[in-house]
C-alpha cells in the first residue's frame, strides 16, 4: 500500500457487510479492489511473492509430515492449518520483527513464517514439552489450548508497547469458535478503551470442531467490531496478497495509535480439527471439493508462473527443499529421546519452592522404585 | 537490621509498599476496579493515581478476567503488574486466567517465560458484608502449583509481604484480611523478613495453635485468655500458603502433642486438611490427642446476620483447646 492510500486510509470506507476483499482471484489473476490496491507488483516484488509461496508451500509440508506422523504413533496428535496457509502467512508477513504474534494451536504457518523450528512445535505433540520454543526470540507466544485466553494477552501486551513509547504491534489470532468465549469479548473491550496497537485476526474457517459457523454467530463476525467502536475489515483469507495488504494497513493503523483493528479472513479448514476428529460425520457432502477449488497455494502458483514470478526450475527447488524438511522432521522427531523423568519437575517456579524442592526429592526415590 | 517504626492500619501499610514499589521500579504498575481516583473501594491504593498517573495505575474495565489476562500480556512484556481483585467473591470470573495461564506459563515455556503478577485479593468475613463479599478461597489457589500465595496478618507484616510479593518473579495471589485492615500496627520497614516462612507468633509449651491472615489475631487472643486458664499456646502465623513452611509447627507439635488448625475457609479440603495430613505423618508418635480444626461449616457463606455464629471465633478457638487438652 503507498503512503498516500495509507494517509487516506482507505479501508476506513468499509462496512463490515461488504463482500470480503480479494486481490488474487482463484485462477491465480490479480484483481482490482476500489479500496485496496495491489500491495505488490509481480516484477519488483518477485522475492516476496516467492517467499510467501514458499512459506505456504513450506508450512503445508510441515502439516503433512506431521499428520503422517501421528497416523504411525511418532505423535499424540496434531491440529492441521490445512488450508488456512494464505491467512496465516499473509498476515505474517505484514509483521515487522519486533512484532508479536499470539497463536491459538492452529497457527502453524505462523509459526513457521516467525521462525519457529517445526521440529520443536511437534514436541508438544510428542509430549516432551508444552512449549517448545522462545516466545521473545520469536515474537510468537506458546500455542494456547483453551481458546479466547491469548487474545487478552495480545492486548496486554499491546498495553505494554503503549507504556514503551514504541511503535511495535501485536496480532491476536483466534478462530470462529472462540470469538464466543467471553475473553474475546473482554480484549476488545480492554483494547478499544486503551487503544491499543492490536489486530484481531479472526480466521473463520467455518467450522468449531463439528459445530458450524450459524451455532457462533448470526451476523458476520466483521459486524461486531462496530459495537466495540474499531474498523472491520472482512478478506478471502485463502488470498495471500489480500491478507498481506490488508494486515500491513491494519497494523500501520494501530501503530499510529488510532486504536484496534478486526480482520475477519474467510477461510476453510480443510482437514479434521485434529487428528482425532472425524470431519465426515458432520461436514455436508461437496463442501470439501468446493473449497479445494479455492486452494489458496494453487491461486498462487497461478499466479507466480503467470508473471513470470518463478519458473520450472524455481518450483523444483521448492519440492526439493519441501522433501529436505519433511526428511528432517520425521528423523528429528522419530531420533527424540524422552526427557529424563525428574525433568518433569523443571521450571514449576522461577525462584525455589519448598513443596516442589520437597517432591522432586521423593520422586527420586518413586523414580528408582522406591515408596512414596 | 531494625529502623524507625511507624504506626499504620494496614491499609496504609500496603498503599506504602505499593507507593515504594512503584518508586524503585518503573515497571510497576497497577490494574484493578476503581483503583485511579477513588483509590479502590478500600482505598489501598488511595493517591497513587495522583502521584503516579493513569497509565501506571490503571483503572480498568469492570472485567476480573481482562484484568488477569492483560497483566499476562504486560508481564510479557516485562513490566511488574499489581493487580487488584475489588472482593473475594469477585476472583471467579478471573479464575481460568489465574489457573491456567497465569499459573502455568513459566512452566509451560520451559522457563523462558517469567510472569512477576501480584493478584491481589481481599477475602475473609467479619464486616457484615453482602453475598459475595466475605469468602476464604485460598484453598483454589494453593491446590494450583506455580503460584505462590502470600496471606498477612497484620500491618507490618502487609508491609513487607507486599514488598516481597513484588519483587518475586512468580506469580503471587496476595490475600488480604479485610476485617484487619483497619487494625493499627508498628510497621518496621527496614526490618528483614523471608516471607516464605511461617513464623512463631506467641511462644507456649502446652498446645499449637496454626493460623494465617485474619485467624492469626483472633487466635493470640484466644492464647491470651488460654494464659489465664493456665494453657500456654504456641500460635504459629503461617503468612506463606504456597510454598507451605510446617517446620515451626511440626517442631512445636512435637513438644507440644497438640495441635488446632483455624482458618474461616470452610472445613472441608480446606488447608487444615493439608496441615493435618502433614502434622500426623511427621508428629504420630508425639500426639496426644488428634489434630483437630477449627473452620468454616460446609455451607456456602451465610447472610451476614448469621455469621458470628459461621466464623470460627474466640469462644470457639477456646472451646476446642480445652476439649483437645482435655484428651
Amino acid at each position: 500500500m503507498t503512503q498516500d492510500s495509507h494517509r487516506h486510509d482507505p479501508l476506513s470506507g468499509f462496512l463490515p457487510s461488504d463482500e470480503p476483499i480479494r486481490l488474487l482471484a482463484p485462477d491465480g489473476t490479480a484483481t482490482a479492489h476500489p479500496l485496496v490496491p495491489q500491495p505488490v507488483d509481480p516484477i519488483a516484488d518477485a522475492d516476496l511473492l516467492r517467499a510467501m509461496y514458499r512459506d505456504m508451500v513450506l508450512a503445508r509440508r510441515v502439516d503433512t509430515e506431521a499428520t503422517a506422523l501421528q497416523r504411525t504413533g511418532e505423535l499424540g496428535l496434531w491440529s492441521s492449518c490445512l488450508g488456512q496457509e494464505a491467512a496465516q502467512i499473509g498476515s505474517a508477513h505484514a509483521m515487522r520483527a519486533n512484532d508479536f504474534a499470539f497463536p491459538t494451536y492452529r497457527e502453524s504457518a505462523v509459526a513457521w513464517a516467525r521462525g519457529v523450528d517445526p521440529v520443536g512445535l511437534l514436541g508438544l505433540y510428542r509430549g516432551t514439552t508444552h512449549g517448545g520454543w522462545d516466545p521473545v526470540e520469536h515474537g510468537f507466544g506458546l500455542f494456547t489450548i483453551v481458546l479466547g485466553s491469548q487474545v487478552l494477552h495480545a492486548v496486554g501486551y499491546a498495553m505494554g508497547i503503549q507504556r514503551d513509547g514504541s511503535d511495535d504491534a501485536v496480532i491476536a489470532y483466534y478462530g470462529d469458535g472462540a470469538g464466543s468465549e467471553g475473553d474475546v469479548h473482554e480484549a476488545m473491550v480492554f483494547a478499544t478503551v486503551e487503544a491499543a496497537p492490536v489486530v484481531f485476526f479472526c480466521q473463520n474457517n467455518g467450522w468449531a470442531i463439528s459445530e458450524p459457523i450459524e451455532r457462533q454467530t448470526r451476523v458476520p463476525f466483521a459486524q461486531r467490531a462496530a459495537g466495540y467502536g474499531m474498523p472491520a475489515v472482512r478478506i478471502d483469507g485463502n488470498d495471500v496478497l489480500a491478507a498481506l495488504a490488508v494486515t500491513r494497513w491494519a497494523l500501520e493503523r494501530v501503530r499510529t495509535g488510532s486504536g484496534p483493528v478486526f480482520i475477519e479472513a474467510i477461510t476453510y479448514r480443510m482437514g479434521a480439527h485434529t487428528t482425532s476428529d472425524d470431519p465426515t460425520r458432520y461436514r455436508p457432502a461437496g463442501e470439501l471439493e468446493h473449497w479445494a477449488n479455492l486452494d489458496p497455494i494453487d491461486r498462487m502458483e497461478r499466479y507466480l508462473r503467470s508473471t513470470g514470478a518463478a519458473d520450472d526450475a524455481w518450483f523444483a527447488d521448492l519440492d526439493a527443499q519441501a522433501e529436505a524438511l519433511g526428511e528432517r522432521i520425521r528423523a528429528h522427531v522419530r531420533g527424540a529421546q524422552d526427557p529424563a523423568p525428574i525433568e518433569m519437575f523443571d521450571h514449576v517456579y522461577a525462584e525455589p519452592h519448598a513443596d516442589v524442592q520437597r517432591d522432586r526429592t521423593r520422586w527420586e526415590s518413586i523414580i528408582a522404585g522406591g515408596a512414596a | 537490621m531494625s529502623g524507625v517504626t511507624t504506626e499504620m492500619t494496614m491499609v496504609s501499610a500496603l498503599n506504602a509498599a505499593l507507593r515504594r514499589a512503584m518508586d524503585e521500579d518503573p515497571k510497576v504498575l497497577l490494574l484493578g476496579e476503581d483503583i485511579g481516583t477513588l483509590g479502590g473501594v478500600f482505598r489501598v491504593t488511595d493517591g497513587l493515581a495522583k502521584d503516579f498517573g493513569d497509565s501506571r495505575v490503571v483503572g480498568t474495565p469492570l472485567a476480573e478476567a481482562g484484568i488477569v489476562g492483560t497483566a499476562v500480556g504486560l508481564a510479557m512484556r516485562g513490566y511488574r503488574p499489581v493487580v487488584e481483585i475489588q472482593f473475594d467473591g469477585f476472583v471467579y470470573p478471573a479464575f481460568d486466567q489465574i489457573v491456567t495461564q497465569v499459573a502455568k506459563h513459566h512452566y509451560r515455556s520451559g522457563g523462558r517465560t517469567t510472569l512477576p503478577i501480584v493478584i491481589r485479593i481481599p477475602y475473609g468475613g467479619g464486616i457484615g458484608a453482602v453475598e459475595h463479599h466475605s469468602e476464604s478461597p485460598e484453598a483454589y489457589f494453593v491446590h494450583t502449583p506455580g503460584l505462590r500465595t502470600l496471606t498477612p496478618a497484620d500491618a507490618d507484616e502487609a508491609y513487607h509481604l507486599l514488598r516481597a510479593a513484588i519483587a518475586c518473579d512468580d506469580p503471587v495471589v496476595f490475600f488480604e484480611p479485610k476485617r484487619r485492615y483497619w487494625d493499627r500496627a508498628e510497621v518496621d520497614t527496614a526490618r528483614a523478613v523471608d516471607p516464605w516462612t511461617s513464623r512463631v507468633v506467641r511462644e507456649g509449651g502446652d498446645i499449637t495453635l496454626v493460623a494465617y491472615g485474619p485467624m492469626v489475631r483472633t487466635c493470640r487472643e484466644a492464647a491470651d485468655a488460654l494464659a489465664g486458664q493456665g494453657v500456654q499456646a504456641q500460635v504459629i502465623d503461617l503468612r506463606s500458603l504456597s510454598p507451605l513452611d510446617l517446620d515451626p509447627v511440626i517442631a512445636s507439635v512435637q513438644r507440644t502433642g497438640r495441635c488446632v488448625v483455624v482458618h474461616e475457609a470452610v472445613e472441608i479440603a480446606g488447608l487444615g486438611a493439608e496441615i493435618a495430613a502433614q502434622v500426623q505423618q511427621q508428629c504420630f508418635f508425639h500426639l496426644e490427642a488428634p489434630v483437630t480444626r477449627v473452620a468454616g461449616a460446609y455451607l456456602p457463606y451465610p447472610p451476614s446476620r448469621f455469621e458470628k455464629h459461621y466464623l470460627p471465633s474466640i469462644d470457639r478457638v477456646i472451646a476446642t483447646v480445652n476439649q483437645v487438652m482435655s484428651l
